[in-house]
């Protein structure tokens, strides 16, 4: 038995080196033929903004990754994101004087608020996530028309200090930048260090014997949708901040894109896989596939095809890999 | 989507049921609750609006539904498997794009609907073939990226245009009335819905849907060619995203890339809140049809006083979850 395990250990861990290393040669390709085309492609500067737009990409995927690897996925977070933004941004609006920070708190406990429902009715409600979130996605985007009334938030309205926690820079680094970092320093080490961190793995793998093992998979499962959407919730600010309006279509179809940024990042859709080095490599594809295709001047319009072709190869091409090795294993790890 | 444990108990149960068919059970059914809905939305619209109560008011507010209906008969069979297909307002766009574009470049109206339901049929295949060849992704992410992709196909051939100008008889899908009373899409809607019935409750076909979702693994075993049934069913799904793309055509009388978005969520709450679980294996054609008519005259009654149609979103969304939460109340569905 022990061998058997450990022998799959060693066969997953060779499919995620394997898809790893593919992903950074791939995104290596990329680039190199990218800056052929247009040698302003690996500027500082336009490295600079490529991070700069990913990085709200980037702290929304490391939620969905734990709600993925628990089975489950989150379609909300656009709607959770733009609820958070405009409540935030029409409160900055009428009291121009509120800390940047306040604004970052109330934002993240908007989404953490928005997140926990979502996360009652699929832990508790036993509702699939893809319903519920399906339904609170809607409820969110209603409840944001009604609040604004339809109006957006403009430029004029925002002081310059909420606008500046998007814009402005410590050390030469923009602002949203070492948000990401930060959170992927804290969530690297939550994943794989703490012990909650790796019982998100331990239902996601199955969700009947992490029962039997004593974990609480309800409490996981809620945990996970409200740190969904908490990120939700300071994206929100954060997107509300760098593009100084909000409005109540706001990140409209956005979860899609984090979405397919996870599955490009070998996060396995049927739960219990995925790491934080892989999501890394499969977000900065994302935001290099964002960034690199108007410089080489692909018709806009091109754009979501080209996504969801990347985002279907991806998948499969993980699936074939995982079958090549783990064909012996497969059956077994059937639960 | 459930696992063999899950499928399993909803087995159990469905052969308990079938044991002990007795009448406190027989009024204990959603469909009677649906009835009662059905019933309370239109007195609760008649209160709205004095003019809602008649004929015509009401034979008319059919055609503002039905299209996205025709989706919601084959959904069904699709998430009876316990999968889901997220692609549809996708396949919409895209069959109705394509439909537009031929027909503008000079191909015959006749032809293009064919061409239209082609394109269906192939995008709801590509599901199928998918979905079966790699069971290892779920039917979520497969539907998830040729969402994104047919609505892309769409947008590369469309851009930012608008494309119409059909021809006048094509206005009578979407507009036409039979004896100038009865609307033709009604007419088609009551024979595909027949067609459909039949096709879950009367034939072998429809019996092995509801045996692939109560347990797959069983029902291959037992010779069913699952697989085939699979791709015969996203197939169809397709192309009844074809068929509701040319009735919601002839409708707006033109087209763009982004027509019919959303449209998947409004189709999956019809076919959840008729009572078909979203774990497999369970739910009539009846369900469907009078939830259909609910969610349909609902948002027409609201839009009579003029409720914004974000306030209808929610009320949808919440309705969508709140069927789903008190079936799986009533029903212990996967609760342990």
């Amino acid at each position: 038995m022990s061998e058997k395990s450990s022998e799959n250990k060693m066969s997953l861990e060779r499919i995620q080196q394997i898809r790893e290393f593919s992903l950074i040669g791939f995104i290596v390709i990329l680039s190199i033929f990218v800056q052929f085309r247009n040698s302003n492609f690996l500027t500082m500067s336009n490295i600079d903004d490529l991070l700069t737009n990913t990085a709200i990409l980037s702290i929304l995927a490391v939620g969905m990754m734990m709600v993925i690897i628990t089975r489950g996925i989150d379609l909300s977070i656009g709607a959770n994101l733009a609820l958070s933004g405009m409540l935030t941004s029409m409160l900055v609006a009428r009291y121009p004087g509120l800390h940047p920070i306040a604004a970052l708190l109330l934002g993240t406990l908007i989404g953490l608020i928005s997140g926990s429902i979502i996360g009652l009715l699929v832990a508790k409600f036993k509702i699939l996530p893809i319903i519920a979130t399906l339904g609170m996605m809607n409820v969110f985007r209603g409840v944001t028309f009604l609040i604004s009334g339809g109006k957006w938030v403009s430029a004029y309205q925002m002081s310059d200090s909420f606008k500046a926690i998007s814009t402005g820079s410590i050390f030469g680094i923009n602002n949203l930048i070492l948000i990401a970092v930060i959170i992927y320093i804290v969530f690297y080490y939550f994943i794989n260090y703490t012990r909650t961190g790796r019982k998100i793995y331990a239902v996601g793998s199955s969700p009947d014997s992490a029962k039997v093992s004593g974990i609480d998979v309800t409490k996981i499962t809620w945990m996970v949708y409200s740190i969904m959407g908490s990120l939700a919730g300071l994206s929100g600010v954060l997107w509300v901040s760098k593009f100084a309006s909000a409005q109540s279509n706001t990140a409209a179809g956005y979860e899609l894109n984090v979405i397919a940024a996870c599955v490009i990042g070998g996060i396995s859709i049927a739960g219990g896989e995925g790491k934080v080095t892989g999501l890394i490599s499969g977000v900065l594809l994302y935001g290099i596939l964002e960034n690199a295709l108007p410089m080489i001047n692909v018709s806009p319009f091109w754009q979501n095809a080209i996504q969801g072709a990347v985002i279907l190869i991806a998948v499969i091409v993980s699936a074939l890999i995982k079958r090549r090795i783990g064909s012996s294993n497969k059956i077994r790890r059937e639960d | 989507m459930g696992n063999n444990f899950d499928n399993e108990v909803a087995l159990n149960r469905e052969i308990r049921a079938e044991k002990e068919f007795n009448l406190k059970d027989f009024f204990f059914q959603w469909e009677w609750l649906l009835l009662l809905i059905f019933i309370a939305i239109h007195i609760m619209n008649a209160q709205l609006s004095p003019y809602y109560l008649n004929t015509y008011t009401l034979l008319d507010a059919t055609m503002t539904f039905l299209d996205k209906a025709f989706i919601a008969l084959s959904m069904t069979f699709v998430i009876i498997f316990g999968d889901i297909d997220i692609s549809v307002g996708s396949t919409v766009a895209l069959s109705s794009v394509i439909m537009a574009v031929l027909y503008n470049a000079g191909l015959s109206m006749p032809l293009a609907i064919g061409v239209c339901l082609l394109v269906g049929i192939t995008a709801g295949f590509i599901n199928g073939i998918l979905i079966v060849k790699f069971k290892e992704l779920s039917a979520v992410i497969i539907t998830l990226s040729t969402m994104i992709l047919y609505r892309g196909i769409a947008y590369i051939i469309l851009e930012d245009q608008a494309s119409g100008g059909f021809p006048m008889w094509f206005n009578f899908l979407g507009w036409g009335y039979i004896k100038t009373l009865i609307p033709f899409i009604l007419i088609v809607f009551v024979v595909a819905a027949v067609i459909f019935y039949l096709l879950l409750h009367k034939t072998t076909f429809g019996r092995k849907v509801y045996a692939i979702g109560n347990n797959d693994v069983a029902s291959l075993f037992s010779g069913v060619k699952v697989d085939k049934m699979k791709i015969i069913v996203f197939t169809l799904n397709g192309f009844m995203a074809a068929l509701a793309a040319l009735f919601l055509t002839s409708k707006m009388g033109s087209t763009r890339p982004n027509i019919a978005s959303g449209y998947e969520l409004d189709v999956i709450a019809m076919v959840v809140l008729g009572g078909v679980s979203t774990s497999g294996g369970k739910g009539k054609m009846i369900g469907v049809l009078l939830s259909i008519f609910i969610i349909g005259f609902l948002r027409y009654g609201l839009g009579l006083v003029n409720v914004p149609s974000q306030v209808i979103l929610i009320i949808i969304g919440a309705l969508l979850i709140f069927s789903v939460m008190v079936s799986n109340l009533l029903y212990g569905n996967k609760s342990d």
